[in-house]
């Protein structure tokens, strides 16, 4: 895994509940690191699910080799935002991955293993719902690398069923540091946790055609977490 | 097997989104209300296990009993099973790979003493994974009517529910439908209606079209239906002028015309009554 060795900051997104917006927020916030001047990876271990190379309407396109291992796409000339998905390695868009857990592992593993991030500052991992093999493949195997820490996703309904303190339970046992709690789709306010990110017509639209959204209220609020994460990086000694 | 499944079961391949919670529970709320029909829900969604809250039955717990494991009985022919009935409390995170996954749920399949059902609705994570593969091949002896998909109507879910379907048709599990929900947004405050989830590509009933298989139909988005069920209450009793709520019982009476015509055709080839799973 010494590929994962040049990039200084890993960032896993996690979500008790399917459907909250980890793929949004993850999407969003690499768009707004690279804003600020970052060179920004993005990782999609949503093996069953993959939803980031149609967020950047990259469907259809494949990884290539190089010597030190897979290129990510990339989703710019300037090669700031590089993004490796599983949906880069399917021949057709609709096939199932029906894979049990020992596959699912060995995959993400050559993911964190093979990928050539070159000097990527921020790897940002979306990860499908739950506390599961892909989970846990990602947490043991990123151990090692220090990473800042995990950014939980919910949303206002989903805080009732109890997703949230699992995925908390979950960072504890697995010793992953909570960098903050983001509620998506907020419909209404509730006690601002890491920060609120309103509902937005405009954003669902823009990501169903691949388009990157200026939606203010969305935007705000991502670039504020986008700003806290690099002013914490500044903290660091 | 001790499983007690009579007449039909229904396995709910769900996808993710949020309608995970609206379902499966207002379907057999419907189901039972309406009739004497005994369901049983079995959630298999076992690091996420939502259906106890929704329910309003998050404080239970399983009994054990000579006959195996009760479930939790919401009223006298609404049973549930749920991983979450077995956790300590709300923060008790299950961070089990697969096979750990698997023997909870063949557990489940074996030792949970329904009695006597009409319909086993079971309720699975997002994927096409460990759950979905078990699940499938532990009850391929018995006689599985099929899967209801759901989706929402933007490309985003239709991608996930495309595989879905896929996945069904790699391991012969027979789709039942497709229903689509959140298809429009009706505002509890001017009851006026908006599209959160734009059907760029066609929708749900595109998609369904496209993979031959039924469209059961759209269910709106109430903003009500959400807060009875993170309440725990049925909201075909609370919320009875929702467009959502006929919608509803359009989409149940389709499933069980399937699967009373399913039931039927498999007496005539078998020439005898199922009464036994
Ligand atoms: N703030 C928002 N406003 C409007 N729509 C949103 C917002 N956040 C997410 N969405 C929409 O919600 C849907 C689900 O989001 P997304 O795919 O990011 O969720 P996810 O948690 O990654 O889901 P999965 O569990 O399937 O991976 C998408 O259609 C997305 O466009
Ligand atoms: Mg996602």
């Amino acid at each position: 895994m010494e590929r994962l060795q040049s990039v200084h900051h890993v960032i896993v997104i996690l979500s008790g509940k399917g459907g909250v917006g980890k793929s949004t927020v993850a999407v969003q916030l690499a768009l707004a690191l690279r804003a600020q001047g970052r060179k920004v990876g993005l990782l999609d271990v949503d093996l069953c699910g993959p939803s980031i190379p149609h967020m950047f309407k990259l469907d259809g396109q494949s990884v290539h080799q190089c010597p030190e291992g897979w290129l990510p796409v990339y989703v710019d000339k300037e090669q700031k935002l590089g993004v490796m998905s599983i949906g880069f390695l399917l021949e057709n868009n609709d096939d199932a991955i029906i894979w049990r857990g020992p596959k699912k592992t060995a995959m993400i593993k050559q993911f964190l293993s093979d990928v050539h991030w070159q000097n990527t500052e921020y790897l940002i991992i979306d990860t499908p719902p739950g506390t599961s093999d892909e989970h846990i493949t990602v947490m043991e195997n990123l151990r090692a690398f220090n990473p800042d820490g995990a950014i939980l996703v919910t949303t206002p309904q989903a805080v009732a069923v109890g997703d949230v303190r699992r995925e908390l339970t979950f960072c504890r046992k697995t010793g992953i540091p909570v960098i903050g709690i983001i509620e998506n789709m907020s419909g209404y306010q509730v006690p601002s946790l890491f920060r609120c990110i309103p509902i937005d017509l405009q954003l669902s639209q823009g990501l169903e055609i691949g388009k990157e959204v200026s939606s203010a209220p969305v935007m705000d609020a991502i670039q504020e977490v986008a700003k806290r994460l690099i002013m914490l990086d500044k903290d660091l000694p | 097997m001790r499983v007690n499944i009579a007449l039909a079961q229904v396995v709910n391949q769900q996808e993710r989104w949020q309608h995970v919670k609206v379902a499966p529970t207002s379907l057999c709320a419907l189901l039972c209300q309406r009739s004497q029909t005994k369901v049983g829900v079995l959630d298999i969604d076992i690091c996420g296990p939502s259906i106890p809250t929704i329910m309003g039955v998050q404080n239970e717990q399983v009994h054990h009993s000579a006959s195996g494991w009760s479930p939790v009985y919401i009223s006298n022919n609404l049973a549930v099973m749920s991983v979450g009935f077995l956790l300590k409390g709300p923060e008790d995170a299950v961070i089990w790979r697969g096979p750990r996954k698997n023997g909870l749920i063949k557990q489940f399949l074996r030792d949970v003493d329904w009695g006597q059902l009409d319909y086993l609705l079971i309720d699975t994570p997002p994927g096409t994974s460990d759950e979905h593969l078990s699940i499938v091949q532990y009850l391929s002896q018995t006689q599985l009517d099929g899967a209801i998909v759901l989706t929402t109507p933007q490309e985003v879910s239709l991608i996930d529910v495309r595989k879905e379907i896929n996945f069904c048709q790699r391991v012969g599990l027979p789709v039942i439908g497709v229903v689509e929900n959140m298809s429009i947004f009706i505002c509890p405050k001017c009851k006026k209606d908006s599209y959160i989830f734009p059907p760029s590509t066609g929708g749900g009933e595109k998609m369904a079209a496209d993979f031959r298989v039924p469209f059961l139909g759209r269910l709106p988005l109430d903003s009500r239906i959400g807060k009875c069920c993170d309440e725990g209450k049925s909201f075909l009793e609370e919320v009875t002028d929702s467009p959502a709520t006929q919608a509803f019982v359009q989409i149940i009476h389709k499933i069980q015309a399937h699967c009373s015509q399913e039931q039927s055709s498999r007496e005539t080839e078998t020439g005898e009554a199922m009464d036994e799973g």
